[in-house]
């Protein structure tokens, strides 16, 4: 059934619909409603979970920990600072093999202080060990949810999974979704049974001491983990298509792109747009198309090679920036190209820090750029958008 | 002897509980309580980090098997009843 929700509404409906057991957690802005609904949901029996309250972010990922290892399906959502507070215990999740699914509303990190979109707090986890989705509408926002917990309670995954809003532009804004029916995601997403669990009469230490002489080997089990990762979410994409209807276009969508000169590499709300400009430039000429980022985690290696091999440039939007380097899907799809035979010219755009709008008219002009710097390299590859201060105009 | 990845659970599990850790055979120093002098507020049980003392009658009584010999009781005693005195020494 088509209803109008916000993008934090599609998230508790993704954990309500999946049959969330145990949600534990704190609320920060922009994420509040999600758990308010939440909240709602399980207190007027809706949804039979328990629902923790818990005092920071770091109790709800240990909460949801605790839950997990014997045996609940559990979620939780944060966003930013809640995020980071999280970040040892993100690792525990992954490092003992627990299929949690979280919602992070993307938002800055301070300071300056800000609640806006920007990718800075999930960039800052992604060697956490865990999938990372990022969304670009609230209906995505909705099925990535479900599908996720599929994704990583497949025997042969079993790590944690992100789904990853926009703060606000998905987050606070109401968008046509199209809710699924219980009954079809229940034989869609049977319930979670994990081969090892704590149960009462069992006790057990998860994930304790190894002394050097096998540390290794678990970490190489978590890497096969998250290479396996790949082959499932496009099986569990191409299932929830025949089910659903609706598909994502894998950890990498090429939109436009099969004789594209030149293609811009964006994740999350931006990529939406930017499906609006490819269409505008493809009008009048120009050959151009959208690499939208579905994935980072794990890493679409092949994707990405596939592509280079067929475009002249490429142009990288990232919406957070690692000091000393550059912006992360920048490096991190330069370092994946680097043995192709053929390399495209690249080029690091940094937009929209701090939830600073990336109009349609600067996506243009990223795009004029681009099909320039291929015909002349410029000195540095790595432009900040819209700064004011510096010469060149984008409005 | 190292095991192969594939021979090898998701995870390191012990089979036995944390509680089967003897951490007391860590204790440098030993707490001693003073019954006599003690008021029996319950305040070096709820600051006890390993949660190693138990109370009869609101009367702290130390579980030397988990006692890490930390001496926080000791020091937030407000009747000054919890002595620590070091280990091997009667």
């Amino acid at each position: 059934m088509r209803q109008v929700m916000t993008g934090n509404y599609a998230s508790a409906y993704g954990a309500k619909l999946s049959r969330a057991e145990v949600i534990a957690a704190y609320p920060i802005t922009p994420q509040t409603s999600i758990v308010e609904k939440l909240a709602e949901l399980v207190s007027t029996g809706e949804l039979k979970a328990k629902f923790i309250s818990v005092e920071s972010e770091h109790s709800a990922m240990a909460a949801c920990i605790s839950a997990s290892i014997v045996g609940a399906r559990t979620y939780t959502a944060t966003s930013s600072h809640g995020l980071t507070l999280m970040h040892e215990v993100l690792m525990w999740a992954s490092g003992a093999r627990l299929p949690i699914v979280i919602t992070n509303v993307s938002r800055a990190m301070a300071p300056p202080w800000s609640v806006w979109a920007d990718h800075m707090d999930s960039i800052a986890q992604r060697d956490t060990g865990w999938l990372q989705f990022f969304c670009s509408s609230n209906q995505e926002v909705l099925d990535t949810t479900i599908m996720a917990y599929k994704i990583c309670e497949s025997r042969n995954v079993m790590l944690p999974a992100m789904v990853i809003e926009d703060a606000f532009i998905l987050s606070h804004t109401s968008e046509p979704v199209d809710m699924p029916e219980q009954e079809a995601v229940d034989s869609f997403l049977p319930s979670f049974s994990p081969e090892l669990k704590v149960e009462i009469g069992k006790p057990m230490g998860f994930g304790s001491l190894v002394k050097p002489d096998q540390y290794m080997e678990f970490r190489y089990k978590a890497m096969l983990a998250m290479k396996a990762a790949r082959e499932r979410i496009l099986r569990v994409e191409k299932e929830f298509k025949q089910v659903f209807g609706r598909e994502y276009g894998g950890l990498l969508e090429n939109y436009r792109c099969d004789d594209a000169e030149v293609v811009l590499v964006a994740a999350g709300s931006t990529a939406a747009t930017a499906k609006d400009v490819v269409d505008s430039l493809r009008e009048k000429g120009q050959k151009v198309g959208l690499a939208r980022l579905r994935v980072f985690r794990p890493f679409p290696h092949e994707e990405f090679r596939a592509l280079a091999s067929k475009v002249a440039g490429i142009a990288v939007l990232d919406r957070s920036y690692t000091f000393g380097v550059s912006g992360a899907f920048f490096t991190e799809i330069k370092g994946s190209i680097y043995d192709c035979p053929k390399r495209p010219a690249m080029k690091n755009y940094i937009a929209g820090l701090g939830g600073r709008d990336i109009t349609p008219k600067i996506l243009e002009k990223i795009f004029d750029d681009i099909q320039l710097f291929v015909k002349r390299r410029e000195e540095t590859d790595v432009e900040w958008v819209d700064v004011a201060g510096l010469p060149r105009r984008w409005h | 002897m190292t095991k192969s990845y594939e021979e090898i659970p998701l995870t390191p599990i012990s089979n036995t509980p944390s509680t089967m850790n003897m951490t007391g055979l860590w204790r440098a120093f030993r707490p001693i309580v003073d019954i006599s002098k003690c008021k029996r507020c319950t305040i070096c049980w709820k600051f006890c980090p390993d949660a190693a003392i138990k109370l009869v009658d609101f009367v702290p009584v130390i579980d030397l098997k988990y006692c890490k010999g930390c001496g926080i009781c000791s020091a937030e005693c407000p009747a000054k009843c919890i002595e620590m005195i070091k280990e091997g020494i009667e």
